[in-house]
């Protein structure tokens, strides 16, 4: 194994870190990977609730079977979990596109991406407080 | 591995330094400049539309308690909803279909894998299209008969009774 030449701080052997990875970390990377997991997330979603909706075209009878298994607390969870995602990609996407189009988005992505933490927290409690209410106290 | 000489053929030429050179010589359409315009086009108009379908869907009455075939019924009476809906469907499915195109793209090495899940995305992606504006169009608002909504009733005005 290469022996290390910034030697501020001396690791023990064996439990260094591989050096030279392709991606860095810190706020661009993780709202990349968070940006992904959400996407797909969202889209396969998406592909459920399009053919749970089509069930309208059967009859009142079975739509309302179906979509009556979105109403239980189990689910109303999985909502609130689903939303978090759509709110996240969402203002993650406008983040982006300030990114690729503003002059000043390279250089301030970071503070970008801490304003998407923050405004996707200010949306979230009062959606998760209504929402939340109405599933659990129906 | 090979007979040949380090630093022989196999490596490409080396150009002068600011030696003009052609950015893409393999394709004469700007394909995927239009799929990158379109994610962000499509992504802010997919922000007013979703997050417009939450509030009415979850966040007004009973949120997710109202949701049921008259609550559908509701909105698809009104030409309003249903275009917001097709606008929804058609721009949220096939940004989210360029989006996992992305991802296949990214973590399938295999051309043959890339290629079947490529094909698999694009016939679901066509089904739910396909179904979903269907569905938007042929749904009739009065096909409950107990139906209070003002239009049915309407109609059934017109209708002769047993009455007259």
């Amino acid at each position: 194994m290469a022996t290390s030449t910034s030697a501020t701080k001396p690791v023990k052997p064996g439990r260094q870190k591989p050096a030279g990875t392709l991606y860095r970390g810190r706020e661009g990377m993780w709202s990349w990977v968070m940006h992904r997991i959400s996407g797909v997330l969202i889209f396969f979603f998406l592909f459920v609730h399009v053919l749970d909706t089509a069930t309208v075209r059967i009859s009142p009878e079975v739509y309302d079977a179906v979509i009556g298994q979105y109403k239980n607390p189990v689910m109303g969870l999985g909502e609130a979990g689903l939303v978090g995602a759509v709110v996240f990609h969402a203002l993650n996407g406008i983040r982006i596109i300030l990114v690729d189009f503003w002059s000043g988005g390279t250089k301030h992505q970071r503070k970008l991406f801490w304003g998407v933490v923050a405004l996707w927290v200010v949306l979230m409690v009062p959606f998760l407080v209504r929402h939340l209410t109405n599933v659990f106290t129906h | 591995m090979s007979d040949q000489a380090p630093g022989a053929s196999y490596a490409p030429a080396l150009e002068t330094p600011r030696s003009p050179y052609r950015r893409s010589k393999a394709t004469r359409t700007n394909w995927e400049l239009y799929g990158w315009l379109f994610m962000r086009m499509s992504g802010l108009a997919l922000v007013v539309l979703v997050f417009g379908h939450l509030f009415v869907n979850l966040m007004t009455g009973d949120g997710i308690h109202q949701v049921d075939w008259g609550f559908v019924a509701g909105k698809w009476s009104s030409p309003f909803w249903q275009v917001w809906d097709l606008l929804m469907l058609w721009l949220a499915q096939l940004h989210g279909t360029n989006g996992v195109r992305t991802v296949i793209n990214d973590y399938a090495e295999r051309d043959a894998t890339r290629f079947w899940l490529k094909m698999a995305l694009y016939l679901a992606t066509t089904i739910v299209i396909v179904v979903g504006t269907l569905v938007i169009f042929t749904f009739d608002p009065c096909a409950d008969p107990n139906s209070m909504l003002e239009i049915c009733r309407a109609a059934g005005s017109t209708v002769p009774t047993i009455t007259n």
